[in-house]
């Protein structure tokens, strides 16, 4: 029975590691559908509670895979989980990263380096904006944003870990001040 | 054209990758790893130049897969080959491995906390504001020429606002970028 929820796991999660393109977000509704409906591991609240939980964790969101591994099969779930997770997208990312470096200096790649970063600007400001209206797109969280952004422009080397502690402060004020809302 | 010599400075301890990495993994609440990583990467420790990690940033999210973590195997590549990139990820995810299963044990004991939860929100609302300064230094490397900002600007508003899948997106904009973007061959540098 373990070996089978550890293979299952296995094959459930290794073809979301390759399918998810464009974040985590891809890989939520599969993997609750696996782990809800189809093999019953967990109940549809559970997978809830695991999904507000790995958002508060540091790391990756996508550790809720390595989650559901410790709910059906302990440690030995949670490696297999993130291993499958993990492995095959490593594995794919990290050749096309080194025919990247062997093209260091060559027309190809300084062509692909200057033709990918406005593709960048574009896809981390859109990150922000999905991120901004998943969050309610409440004022308070506006002003958090704009206000850690603006403080890590004006000092780039400031450890941003107060930051986060900042937010979470001006959070806890705007909710007891009744502001929140 | 011709071969000119690229300097290669002292290559990064594996230890330092996998150091860096861990506390990364660990400090990273909220989201907003991609910043975290520009931030040590980058700014505080030079081992990498914005030019060479912002176009990192478009190479992991269009690849399959998370984008932090291909992120992590982009920039261990870049500074010490495969052994860069083992030292990069599992650095990365070793705090968050363990701290997990802390919270395995604990979170039905702490979810229901609203202060907790409140508190969480802040911390993740700081995290957008830490990639929106990623994001606000990609613009800024971006407006050098009318055709890089047309094309930042479509990608935003595809994406980012009328929510366009981004692979049909990337597979319009990608070639255009790249042909746009090809050195000319009268002002080769020697």
């Amino acid at each position: 029975m373990r070996d089978e929820n550890l293979m299952a796991l296995a094959i459930i999660l290794a073809p979301l590691s390759i399918a998810s393109i464009g974040g985590a977000m891809g890989i939520y509704a599969p993997l609750q559908h696996e782990a809800v409906t189809v093999k019953q591991w967990i109940t549809p609240q559970e997978f809830l509670d695991l999904f507000a939980v790995a958002r508060f964790l540091p790391g990756p969101s996508s550790i809720i895979g390595a989650m559901i591994g410790w709910k059906v099969a302990g440690l030995l779930g949670a490696i297999v989980a993130m291993l499958a997770l993990y492995v095959p997208s490593t594995a794919l990312c990290y050749a096309m990263s080194r025919i990247w470096s062997q093209g260091e200096g060559k027309d190809w790649n300084i062509a692909l380096k200057r033709g990918l970063t406005p593709i960048a600007a574009g896809l981390i400001m859109s990150g922000v904006l999905a991120l901004f209206q998943l969050s309610g797109g409440k004022l308070v969280t506006g002003a958090v944003m704009i206000g850690s952004a603006g403080i890590l422009w004006w000092k780039a080397k400031l450890h941003p870990f107060p930051l986060l502690i900042a937010g979470a402060v001006v959070f806890e004020a705007a909710w007891l001040l009744g502001v929140l809302e | 054209m011709s071969d000119f010599v690229i300097e290669s400075p002292k290559p990064v301890p594996l230890f330092d990758i996998y150091r860096v990495f861990f506390w990364i993994g660990v400090f990273s609440f909220g989201g907003g790893l991609v910043p975290w990583m520009q931030r040590e990467v980058v700014t505080v420790r030079g081992w990498m130049k914005n030019e060479d990690f912002l176009p990192g940033v478009a190479l992991a999210q269009v690849l399959p897969g998370v984008n932090s973590t291909n992120l992590a195997v982009f920039i261990g590549q870049h500074l010490r080959g495969l052994p860069g990139v083992v030292a990069a990820l599992s650095g990365m995810l070793t705090g968050p491995f363990f701290i997990m299963i802390v919270a395995m044990y604990v979170y039905h004991a702490v979810l229901d906390i609203k202060p907790l939860q409140i508190a969480m929100t802040g911390v993740a609302a700081a995290a957008i504001g830490m990639i929106l300064r990623t994001g606000m230094s990609a613009v800024q490397a971006s407006l050098s020429g009318v055709l890089p900002v047309t094309i930042m600007l479509a990608t935003f508003v595809a994406i980012g606002v009328l929510k366009w899948p981004l692979i049909w997106v990337v597979a319009i904009m990608v070639p255009l970028s790249i042909a746009a973007a090809w050195p000319r061959k009268k002002s080769s540098n020697a």
